[in-house]
């Protein structure tokens, strides 16, 4: 049996590492700016964040795989349904809890996560389960890297997604609502805005990208009913990266996280890659308390 | 106020204390064997297959009018996949349920937990979970592992058994298939739990003996998404194949990974790859795919006069017509640890010293599920490395592989 | 120390007692309220942090395995005493917490929660991947029960043990909350600011009650070990870390008295959901959510609430 070695360049190699830390980025990206929006409205950490991502996942397959619904509207509805389920959420679990305390919020987001897990685990067992990708077709071979097609999707789409709430949120009237309540839900609602109705919103869209990327992403890495917590923990720690409050800064962090784990995996050690990441995310937080893109000012105003 | 408050944390703790479930009346009659699987959590790949045999096997023997007249109960508990689970598991049936024996639990970690609780207990254990260290007392298994030549334990604990072959007869299955095509340098890549932390200790124990030397061993988490890094690493050595342990999703991913990036090397996977359903969810990645499987998966496939064909063949189609879905390897684990306690209890009687006995002398080619079992004071596994076959994944199906 | 206070700690000591003597040697609940005294031991050190020095930790479980840990390699592979290795536990979870704690605890809110959660991750990657020292994955074991005077603690006995140390710790607790540095930190948990003006050293006393919650989990952890005689990194992931988040808020964040009760509360109720198998993860997730949702400042509050008491207030409000 012979290796036709050396397979593949060290440049090569990087190329191949960057392209896998780019994907597994996204799905931290998307992730994190759910967490960003349910933030900048109300100043919670929502950690279902992850249980968003399995749910969408595991409902695109349910619709195209139980009920054959063809891939695109199956895709839109499960990002449909998962959106409901996030609203819902909203109104039965946050909602009445108005005058609680920050961490009790939180703690429900994470009742709220068991909760979603167990209803996973009822409908869908505890068993994986895999989409076809998006398109079939062989993978890409770029400079001795090879590239399946799905992760272009998934850049792609990410990019999307990014791009859309960048102008959503700047551009748009209803948008630069959600903004104003994060700011001051005093004065936003002196001027009108209906701070509950953001709220509900803000929670919405969170479930929304989340979904997107569990159906991007199970394509190539398949889903199963625990998946969340680990993405939860990855998002929260790339919004934190970035700064709070910040869009760009969870986006970007979001990426850095995924390539830190994919070259320190493939350069360093398999075993540790985890811990470079976080070890660089701690070096910055204690260099720069408010994260990269977070402004001082804004990290002051937030009370935890 | 306050001697109120001293009420009421004293009310508190009792209602919730005394609302625990009471004692059971001592019953005479059924014969009470506990087992405890990691029915939910990490590990339900093991508990949930192991779960639904013991009920299945519960009703047939009860069906049958039981053990000479007594009839079998079978009590799960769900351990999550955590030690202090498993541990407060066999606490309650021991003392509560007041079992005979208990089968399992499902994973090595939870298995080292309660092994001392059932020596102390002086009550049969038979594990579900494959590591040599749940059988062999520390100080044998520290003697062997550090010996400058490979051999297996002398000494075994008194009351602890195993059912699962041992790791090491899976990779010493993997090794003389490598051996036979001429590949001596090898690249590993394990979970890091439990099981793949024995494979790749046993993977890397092994190896000396036969020639093969490891010039990589990358390792990923058992949450993790993608493997691509590692195996990237893995394209650019000069490894002739590629071993990868783990179980659940992560066999799956790691076998897309190995087709995306067009390996050319073999891959071989360890036996938790042995259902049907990997095949599936790898979406014709595993094509090729080589990994040691009991001949309970490939039952079809085993000649007709061979003295497991009827266990397995019964097994297979029953389980798969009630359930649903695969047989799977670890379900007969299970399978073989109740039944090898049912042929005790219908030899001996309720007797926890006789069971052990019965079960360490009088086990000698007995057929089961997962192999042709003899068992002995040095030996409480049974099992020995021609209870595996080297099977090839082609056309979607499993293949003898040549 | 207040008299209700007093009260509240002598009710405890009597329930400990009672249930002893009520379990009558089944080793099944003895241990259970072994590992609620254990998690008490960890949940007050956070209780604390988080009801008095207003600082949140999402790591703790490192501490409890750097306990565990300590004791475990210690006394296994060097055959150091127990209690040698159980103090060498403690300086060194008091070591880390306070390297970490000093650079963490000028972050604020969020952020501080993530480096605390990222620190917890490391640890337990290390626990991990130092195969030879921890044993890796498949964990450690053989370790030693405790012995005294050539006898081992077993059963009832490691009952007393453990809640020797739980009384131990919450007296002193109770004791510094009510003391000047108590009222200190009370000062912080409402304003920073304020407390600075009164001259108030902040940062200094939110690493001490750090240091202080780090210590208080070794000791929960090397316990741990010496119970269980097995240990594997899977006991001290970031999910414990949450769980113990989960009892100090469900009991109540704003007293000991229900950080202790929610330990009590959560360790015990998945014994009750025992026999649901499938539905069981489902079933808790829920019962934790109606209880928040009722009971927002927890329980402790939520029932005094409902005995007509003024509610709001922390222990030291008369």
């Amino acid at each position: 049996m012979r290796n036709p070695f050396p397979q593949m360049t060290f440049a090569s190699q990087l190329i191949q590492f960057l392209f896998t830390g780019l994907t597994l980025g996204s799905i931290y990206a998307l992730v994190a700016l759910g967490f960003t929006m349910i933030y900048n409205a109300t100043g919670i950490i929502n950690l279902a964040q992850g249980e968003f991502v399995m749910l969408g996942g595991l409902t695109m397959v349910f619709f195209t795989g139980v009920l054959k619904i063809p891939l695109l509207i199956g895709f839109l509805l499960a990002v449909i349904a998962v959106t409901l389920v996030g609203a819902l959420f909203e109104r039965l679990a946050i909602h009445p809890l108005k005058n609680a305390s920050l961490i009790t919020l939180i703690m429900i987001t994470l009742a709220g996560s068991i909760l979603f897990r167990g209803i996973a685990m009822f409908l869908w067992g505890k068993d994986p389960y895999a989409l076809p990708a998006f398109a079939d077709s062989k993978p890409v071979q770029f400079l001795g890297a090879t590239i399946q097609l799905q992760i272009f999707w998934v850049l792609a789409i990410t990019l999307l997604v990014v791009f859309g709430s960048g102008f959503f949120f700047n551009r748009t009237l209803l948008g630069k609502a959600m903004t104003a309540c994060a700011f001051n839900p005093l004065a936003a609602q002196l001027v009108g805005i209906r701070v509950r109705r953001m709220i509900l919103f803000s929670f919405a869209l969170s479930a929304a990208f989340g979904a997107i990327a569990g159906a991007i992403i199970t394509p190539i890495t398949l889903m199963e009913y625990d998946r969340g917590p680990l993405l939860t923990l990855k998002g929260f720690a790339a919004v934190v990266l970035g700064g709070l409050g910040s869009g760009v800064g969870s986006v970007v962090a979001g990426f850095i996280i995924g390539v830190l784990e994919s070259l320190g995996a493939g350069l360093i050690s398999s075993g540790y890659k985890d811990a470079i990441a976080l070890m660089v995310l701690l070096l910055v937080l204690w260099v720069k308390p408010s994260g990269l893109f977070g402004s001082k000012e804004a990290s002051e105003l937030k009370k935890f | 106020m306050s001697r109120k408050f001293f009420f009421v944390i004293l009310g508190i703790s009792l209602l919730l204390f005394g609302s625990l479930p009471k004692d059971s009346w001592a019953e005479k009659e059924p014969y009470s064997i506990g087992a405890v699987f990691s029915v939910s959590g990490g590990a339900s790949f093991l508990g949930d297959p192991e779960r639904n045999t013991v009920k299945m096997i519960e009703e047939w023997v009860n069906g049958a009018g039981g053990i000479q007249g007594h009839p079998l109960k079978v009590i799960v508990e769900d351990t999550k996949s955590d030690e202090s689970q498993a541990v407060l598991a066999v606490r309650k049936l021991l003392e509560k349920d007041k079992v005979i024996a208990i089968v399992g639990p499902s994973t090595t970690g939870e298995s080292m937990a309660v092994v001392p609780i059932m020596e102390k207990a002086g009550t049969p254990l038979i594990s579900c979970a494959a590591a040599l260290s749940i059988v062999t007392p520390k100080d044998e298994l520290d003697r062997i592992l550090t010996a400058k030549i490979f051999e297996m334990p002398k000494k075994q604990n008194k009351w602890i058994f195993k059912t699962p072959q041992t790791d090491t007869s899976a990779v010493e299955t993997i090794y003389d298939h490598m051996k036979k095509k001429g590949i001596s340098r090898i690249a590993i890549i394990t979970v890091t739990v439990g099981f793949g932390d024995f494979g790749r200790k046993e993977l890397k124990r092994v190896a000396p003996a036969y020639g093969i030397s490891i010039v990589a061993d990358e390792v990923y988490g058992p949450k993790d998404s993608d493997m691509t890094a590692q195996l990237t690493k893995i394209k650019g050595t000069d490894a002739q194949a590629v071993v990868n342990w783990s179980v659940g999703p992560p066999q799956v991913i790691v076998t897309k990974n190995w087709k995306q990036l067009d390996m050319k090397i073999p891959l071989y996977q360890s036996h938790g790859f042995g259902s049907k359903r990997n095949i599936e969810l790898a979406g014709g990645a595993a094509e090729g795919v080589l990994c040691p499987l009991s001949h309970l998966v490939v039952a079809e496939k085993i000649r007709a006069d061979h003295p497991q064909k009827p266990i397995i063949m019964k097994y297979k189609t029953e389980y798969e017509k009630r359930f649903k879905t695969d047989v799977s390897t670890f379900g007969g684990y299970a399978w073989d640890a109740l039944y090898l306690l049912v042929d005790a209890l219908k030899a001996v009687g309720p007797h926890k010293a006789k069971i052990r006995n019965y079960l360490e002398t009088q086990i000698k080619n007995w057929p089961g599920a997962s192999g042709i079992f003899t068992l002995s004071p040095a030996d409480h596994t049974g099992l020995k490395k021609d209870a595996f076959e080297m099977i090839l994944v082609k056309n979607g199906d499993w293949a003898f592989a040549d | 120390m207040k008299r209700k206070d007093l009260y509240a700690l002598l009710g405890v000591v009597l329930a400990i007692l009672l249930f002893s003597w009520l379990a009558g040697g089944k080793e099944y609940y003895l241990s259970l309220l072994v590992f609620v005294g254990i998690n008490s031991l960890m949940t007050m050190g956070l209780s604390m942090l988080m009801g008095y020095a207003g600082q949140i930790s999402l790591g703790h479980a490192a501490f409890f395995g750097i306990g565990a840990y300590s004791s475990g390699i210690l006394t296994t592979k060097y055959f150091f005493h127990p209690v040698g290795a159980f103090m060498i536990g403690i300086f060194l979870s008091a070591l880390i917490a306070f390297l970490v704690g000093k650079p963490t605890l000028r972050l604020k809110g969020h952020y501080m929660a993530v480096a605390t959660l990222g620190f917890g991750e490391i640890l337990f990657i290390v626990f991990n991947e130092l195969s030879s020292l921890t044993g890796g994955p498949s964990g450690l074991s053989g370790i030693p029960p405790l012995m005294i005077f050539g006898h081992p603690l077993e059963g009832a006995t490691y009952l007393y043990l453990v809640w020797a140390f739980v009384i131990l710790l919450l007296v002193f607790s109770l004791n510094v909350i009510n003391s000047r540095v108590g009222r200190a930190l009370r000062a912080l948990h409402g304003s920073e600011l304020a407390a600075g003006a009164m001259g108030v050293d902040a940062s200094r006393f939110k690493v001490q009650v750090f240091v202080l919650s780090a210590i208080y989990a070794s000791t929960a952890g090397s316990l741990y070990a010496h119970f269980i005689t097995f240990i594997s990194p899977s006991s001290f992931s970031f999910m414990f870390s949450i769980l113990l988040l989960m009892m100090v808020v469900v009991g109540g964040a704003e007293t000991i008295w229900g950080a202790l009760l929610g330990t009590l509360l959560l360790t015990l109720l998945p014994e009750y959901l025992r026999g649901l198998e499938d539905f069981e993860v489902l079933v808790y997730g829920a019962i934790l959510m109606v209880v928040l949702l009722f009971m927002p400042q927890g329980i402790l509050e939520g029932m005094r609430k409902m005995l007509g008491k003024n509610a709001g207030g922390r222990v030291g409000s008369p």
